[in-house]
């Protein structure tokens, strides 16, 4: 089991500290644990609990058990799920309120998927649009695994050849046109 | 027609054969494309994994620039994830209340501002319904008869916003592929998920979605795709794919706006087929 510094264990808290999964419980409240999701979901043979009982797990409070699973990571976002819901819930958004969580409170357990996203916000940040090279770059130095640059270096090369990533040095230049954007985020959600 | 052009980053970078053959096949059907001033990336589907309201105020930025440039022009965005991020905020913004007043929260920081007076549309969507099939058969030069074409739309420009397409089983292409002289490749799995970024993170599971579409492919003519994660996810991973099915699922991927360019005549450096990862000799015999 991993540790997880969390806020707040279960559902409710009589001593009144933040409810981590409260964003999620609000879109799903009205599941009807009908399974339609697991049904459309293309991941689903790479989950360890289907989405349908992970709605379960939100509602029920099991902070542990939701975070100690990898299916809200596995989430390709492709809106079958929202699509074909019967009660007409936004499951693909409750899925990412879930990566959302996970990225601030246990980034560590879900570090392919958080060191994609942060990687990727933080070259937008930067220049604006996302350098797809210093991305790549900073995803390979995030993930510490010397050896996983190799595994994509065969396409890189015939990326290369074909003038499709811009040679640049990561990390330098950029503009500040976003900053000023990220920053008034992170005081609106309260978050460094 | 007009229409503001908003690219997105893949299109300056992976996907640059995506731009130019977007923009040589629309300059050819008479179609203007005026670029976005100062666009910005849209978040992708990282800033979701990151923060809600990033993920709108990323995309709502654009938005902003468009009703600042004025001109009344939907924008035209290629990307499928684009598309989705840009029409989310639309969406959000449109609906007023608490997500229009934090989204304009943030952006007064950059001094713009949001209204959702700017339609957001699909590469697909204005190919399929502001352009007319039968007259584009008229102008085709190259008939591409004989060849096998299997549409592939992927998610992000079907679902959750079903603007112009049956998100289950989406046709639009058909027309369009059909007015090039070739026949549709029967094949029911067009609308399913290319595996997205997984094939970055978490490749093991990207590469079984991959390989299933490219299995579903054999017996095509070529693949064409509408969203440059779709188009790399195809193209750039044959070889481990069909060392995993243990039999050869080399196929030709292309952009739909390559195949239609292709067939009014413009040539193969015209739409830059240069640059795609994977086309097959037989491909280039007949069509370019």
């Amino acid at each position: 089991m991993v540790e997880i510094q969390r806020e707040h264990p279960a559902a409710s808290d009589e001593a009144g500290r933040p409810d981590i999964l409260a964003a999620v419980r609000k879109l799903i409240q009205p599941c009807i644990q009908c399974g339609t999701c697991t049904g459309s979901c293309p991941n689903e043979f790479a989950m360890d609990c289907t989405p349908r009982m992970l709605w379960r797990l939100v509602l029920r409070g099991e902070v542990d058990e939701i975070f100690n699973s990898r299916t809200f990571a596995l989430c390709s976002s492709c809106y079958s799920c929202t699509l074909r819901c019967p009660r007409q819930l936004p499951v693909t958004e409750a899925m990412a309120a879930l990566k959302q969580v996970a990225a601030r409170l246990c980034p560590d357990r879900y570090r392919s998927s958080t060191a994609f996203s942060k990687t990727f916000m933080d070259s937008v940040r930067r220049h604006g649009r996302v350098n797809e090279m210093e991305f790549m770059f900073f995803y390979f130095v995030s993930r510490k695994n010397p050896l996983l640059p190799f595994r994509f270096s065969p396409m890189g090369l015939r990326l290369m050849r074909r003038g499709k990533v811009k040679m640049s040095l990561p990390g330098l230049g950029g503009n500040d046109v976003l900053a000023p954007l990220f920053r008034a985020v992170e005081r609106l959600e309260g978050t460094p | 027609m007009r229409y503001f052009y908003y690219p997105g980053c893949s299109l300056e970078g992976t996907a640059r054969e995506y731009d130019l053959s977007t923009r040589a096949f629309l300059g050819a059907v008479g179609v203007e494309l005026v670029d976005l001033p100062d666009w910005t990336c849209c978040g992708a589907t990282a800033a979701q994994g990151m923060s809600r309201l990033l993920a709108l105020a990323l995309p709502a930025r654009n938005l902003a620039l468009a009703e600042k440039t004025g001109g009344n022009l939907d924008i035209l965005v290629p990307c499928s994830a684009c598309y989705l991020n840009l029409r989310r905020a639309e969406d959000r913004i449109r609906s007023g209340g608490e997500a229009k007043r934090e989204i304009n929260e943030a952006l007064s920081e950059t001094g713009l501002h949001c209204d959702g007076r700017v339609r957001v549309r699909h590469l697909l969507d204005v190919l399929s319904r502001d352009l007319d099939a039968a007259s584009l058969a008229d102008r085709v030069t190259r008939p591409l008869h004989g060849m096998r074409i299997a549409p592939y739309y992927g998610c992000q420009c079907l679902r959750p916003y079903a603007d112009f397409d049956d998100p289950e089983e989406p046709r639009t292409m058909e027309p369009l592929i059909r007015s090039t002289g070739a026949e549709i490749f029967p094949w029911t799995v067009g609308a399913h998920c290319c595996g997205a970024s997984h094939m970055t993170t978490k490749p093991e599971i990207g590469i079984e979605l991959v390989a299933g579409l490219l299995d579903a492919a054999r017996g095509a003519d070529a693949v064409v795709t509408v969203c440059p994660m779709c188009q790399m996810n195809l193209e750039a991973y044959q070889r481990k794919a069909s060392s995993l099915r243990g039999s050869d699922l080399s196929a030709t991927i292309l952009y739909l706006p390559q195949l239609l360019g292709l067939a009014l005549g413009l040539s193969r450096d015209e739409v830059r087929l240069d640059l795609n990862l994977a086309v097959g000799q037989a491909f280039r015999k007949t069509a370019a």
